[in-house]
């Protein structure tokens, strides 16, 4: 055992280092460390210069632009991208319907999207969670009913993040109303332009737009449009959300929000001095630190073991990362709060309040607060941490 | 000992609980007032003046009803169930309770009829730049002239600082930035010259504002208490906020509790309520239990508020700060934790409840600050 990285591996480590602090625009990396939203270009810039290097899917197979790089290499170009500040490739697309195509579509849809995904010249968005199917998924209701050529789909999809400016959605739709739950599930892409299909924002408690309601009013959707078989896209949803999960604890970007946090705290003024000279401050945020430690080293074990086993199946272990990472994602949003302290409650940045003749000495603690609201969904989002423990409970346990 | 209610208190509960209920009968309502000019309604306002609610803590002779710390709770609590977005606590209970405490009786008697009957409002302007929680940590300076004082410096995050008709503003008559000698409380019209005043939401859909006070003349009959002397002043106003804060919360985290329990009974997924699963039956048991604490704590601070004592006396309201701040804390992430997705959105009221709590957990000292002052004072008399 020796959990030092090997001379190819730091060189790589530098490589990915020099690359993302290089090449993405900084104003894009601030943005993301200061938790600020980023616009659709943003996005699109940052994962144009990462494909054009071949680095925006590294992980999918290497005839679609995949890298055959070790499960090592993977972790550490994600943390480098996280600690970098650099936002993550859109995940619908490189993490999960890419992945899904490059598995079980057929060559044609292979064709005519990978290079697209990875490119970022089609947006993706998912529609899995409904009104009534959030943690119980497989209860979904939305209907695709075969008619020529065509399916018809009918209902609603809800949590859509970026749907807005989503030019495809891929779908879980019921096929087989008499089929037992899981069983009577299909995946098919479907464009958002196609006529029937309605956006609905909905804004989040700290004010932005992130995620939608979709409604399916009678969409017609070419049956070429169906991933693998019918009916089997439970199986392919498993998939999905098992790459879902793979770094899905964030340590590069904990790690980078606690590198921020002490820079601001040595700026905070506090007592006769700054936030950083208060002792119990400074312990507060080494407890956070040391169990950040600990999960970088379990999530460098699940990594190594990733290329020992039968890697379609998810790691139960991967449940663990993603509970004990939401749960230090948070806590550094915690931290953050409490540097803003009593600045923290003003909003003048987000509602444009702020003008050159008004500077705001701490508009970085609007956008903390912010972080702050907008964390809680990582313990909601991908698999809620409730339900990650009855993975571990049932898998890993036997219980 | 006796928690019950006295018939006119009950009757005040009654009555504060409908008005509040009327204004703030589904959050559509309640943001629609936040998007008024002031950020509330004026005729809201009104009819809390009606009410009397605005006289409370105000002696019968300064033209008040006489009210005590439970009638204040009472009120604070109804607040907090409406998420109501009025000017009480910067108004009755900071500018309010700075002139009824230090004021003179020529100031109670040209100000608090006006705050009584609706028609002045006041702010608390105190925090700067450099003070986090400290309320001695002052730059701010008054300096004294044939004419009275000059005030100049800078106050940030004055809750409703853009709709106060005057602000109680902390500055340097002598000293340095963290002595607790040499400062001096003024009543300041927020119309005055000099004065700059630039307003801007906050988190939870209230208001605040920055104020810049350059070259402003007060005369000498504007000082609340004696030159120098206003840090004891400014110091029995945050206490009496602290305990206007635990009901406020009380109330906030009453509803938001109420509206978890139900949401896990009515909300359905694998073949029946979420409610049928003991994990988070234990985590809504786990809510009532710091719901109830911070209960406690704000009856506690409506008992010590008035406590003669004064080390005892301030030790007990920071005890109540932190207690409220960590029921707070707890309530509003697992509230929106058993909600899901939804708990997640503008269009839920549950959201502003928890964002509310967040703030509260910020005014007049976070749980750090409160902690140490308990430990500095060797923890709570017996």
């Amino acid at each position: 055992m020796d959990l030092r990285f090997t001379p190819e591996e730091t060189a790589f480590r530098d490589e990915a280092r020099t690359f993302f602090r290089t090449e993405i625009p900084a104003e894009i990396r601030k943005k993301v460390s200061e938790g600020r939203g980023l616009s659709r270009d943003d996005m699109v810039t940052s994962q144009r210069i990462m494909n054009a290097r071949g680095w925006a899917v590294p992980h999918w197979p290497k005839e679609w632009g995949g890298k055959d790089w070790t499960p090592i290499q993977r972790y550490i170009y994600t943390e480098e991208m996280l600690l970098a500040a650099v936002p993550l490739p859109l995940q619908f697309n490189c993490y999960m319907v890419g992945p899904v195509i490059a598995a079980f579509g057929n060559q044609a849809q292979k064709e005519k999207h990978l290079a697209r995904i990875a490119n970022l010249d089609e947006w993706w968005c998912q529609g899995f969670s409904e009104p009534g199917a959030g943690s119980d998924l497989a209860s979904l209701k939305t209907k695709a009913v075969r008619e020529g050529e065509h399916y018809i789909v009918n209902g609603q999809k809800t949590w859509t993040t970026l749907g807005q400016h989503a030019d495809w959605i891929f779908c879980l739709v019921r096929t087989d109303p008499a089929a037992k739950k899981q069983a009577g599930i299909s995946f098919i892409l479907i464009d958002m332009k196609t006529p029937g299909i309605t956006v609905r924002p909905i804004i989040t408690l700290e004010g932005r737009h992130e995620v939608n309601e979709v409604f399916f009013d009678n969409v017609k959707v070419p049956v070429e449009n169906l991933v693998g078989e019918e009916n089997k896209g439970w199986d392919y949803a498993k998939f999905l959300l098992a790459n879902e999960r793979t770094g899905i604890a964030r340590i590069g970007l904990s790690k980078e929000r606690l590198a921020r946090i002490k820079r601001l705290a040595r700026e905070m003024p506090a007592g006769d001095g700054t936030m950083w000279d208060d002792a119990a401050f400074r312990e507060r945020l080494a407890e956070v630190e040391i169990e950040l430690k600990a999960l970088e080293i379990t999530q460098m074990r699940v990594v190594a073991a990733q290329g020992k086993r039968d890697s379609s199946k998810p790691d139960p272990a991967s449940s663990i990362l993603k509970i004990k990472g939401s749960q230090l994602q948070q806590a550094t949003t915690e931290l953050l709060l409490e540097v803003a302290g009593p600045f923290a409650l003003a909003a003048p940045v987000r509602s444009g309040d702020l003008t050159n003749d008004w500077p705001f000495d701490y508009d970085w603690a609007d956008a903390s607060a912010a972080s702050y609201f907008n964390n809680r969904k990582v313990s909601i989002y991908g698999g809620s941490n409730e339900i990650q423990k009855n993975i571990i409970a049932k898998a890993v346990l036997g219980l | 000992m006796d928690f019950d209610l006295s018939p006119e208190q009950s009757q005040l509960k009654d009555g504060v609980d409908r008005l509040i209920a009327s204004s703030y009968g589904s959050l559509e309502a309640r943001q629609k007032l936040a998007k008024e000019p002031l950020g509330f309604s004026k005729a809201g306002w009104a009819r809390f003046a009606e009410m009397g609610l605005l006289g409370i803590p105000f002696s019968e002779e300064e033209g008040g009803f006489g009210g005590g710390p439970v009638e204040t709770l009472l009120v604070m609590e109804a607040l907090g169930r409406g998420l109501a977005l009025e000017p009480y606590l910067a108004t009755v209970v900071l500018g309010g309770g700075a002139v009824r405490l230090g004021g003179s009786a020529q100031m109670k008697e040209r100000v608090i009829p006006g705050i009584v009957e609706g028609t002045a409002r006041l702010a608390l302007a105190f925090t700067e730049k450099q003070s986090r929680y400290d309320l001695f940590d002052v730059v701010a300076t008054a300096r004294k002239t044939a004419e009275g004082y000059v005030l100049e410096g800078a106050k940030s995050v004055v809750i409703h600082g853009d709709s106060a008709h005057h602000l109680v503003v902390s500055a340097r008559t002598a000293g340095r930035r963290r002595d607790h000698d040499g400062i001096s409380l003024f009543l300041v019209p927020a119309d005055a010259e000099g004065v700059k005043i630039h307003g801007y939401p906050t988190q939870d859909g209230g208001r605040a504002a920055e104020v810049a006070f350059s070259g402003v003349i007060v005369p000498a009959e504007a000082m609340i208490g004696d030159e120098g002397g206003g840090l004891p002043i400014l110091e029995r106003v945050a206490e009496f906020a602290i305990a206007a804060l635990a009901s406020e919360a009380v109330g906030v985290m009453d509803a938001l509790h109420a509206l978890t329990v139900d949401y896990l009974k009515t909300r359905q997924q694998f073949g029946g309520p979420i409610a049928q699963f003991q994990v988070l039956q234990h985590r809504a048991v786990d809510m009532l239990i710091a719901v109830e604490q911070a209960r406690s704590m704000a009856a506690y601070a409506a008992m010590m508020v008035d406590h003669t004592d004064a080390a005892e006396r301030a030790a007990a309201l920071s005890a109540v700060k932190v207690q409220v701040n960590r029921s707070c804390r707890l309530v509003g992430q697992e509230a929106v934790q058993l909600h899901g997705g939804i708990g997640m959105t503008m269009e839920y009221l549950g959201a502003h409840y928890f964002k509310r709590l967040t703030m509260i957990e910020s005014l007049f000292g976070d749980t750090t600050h409160h902690l140490r002052r308990v430990s500095a004072a060797g923890g709570l008399a017996a």
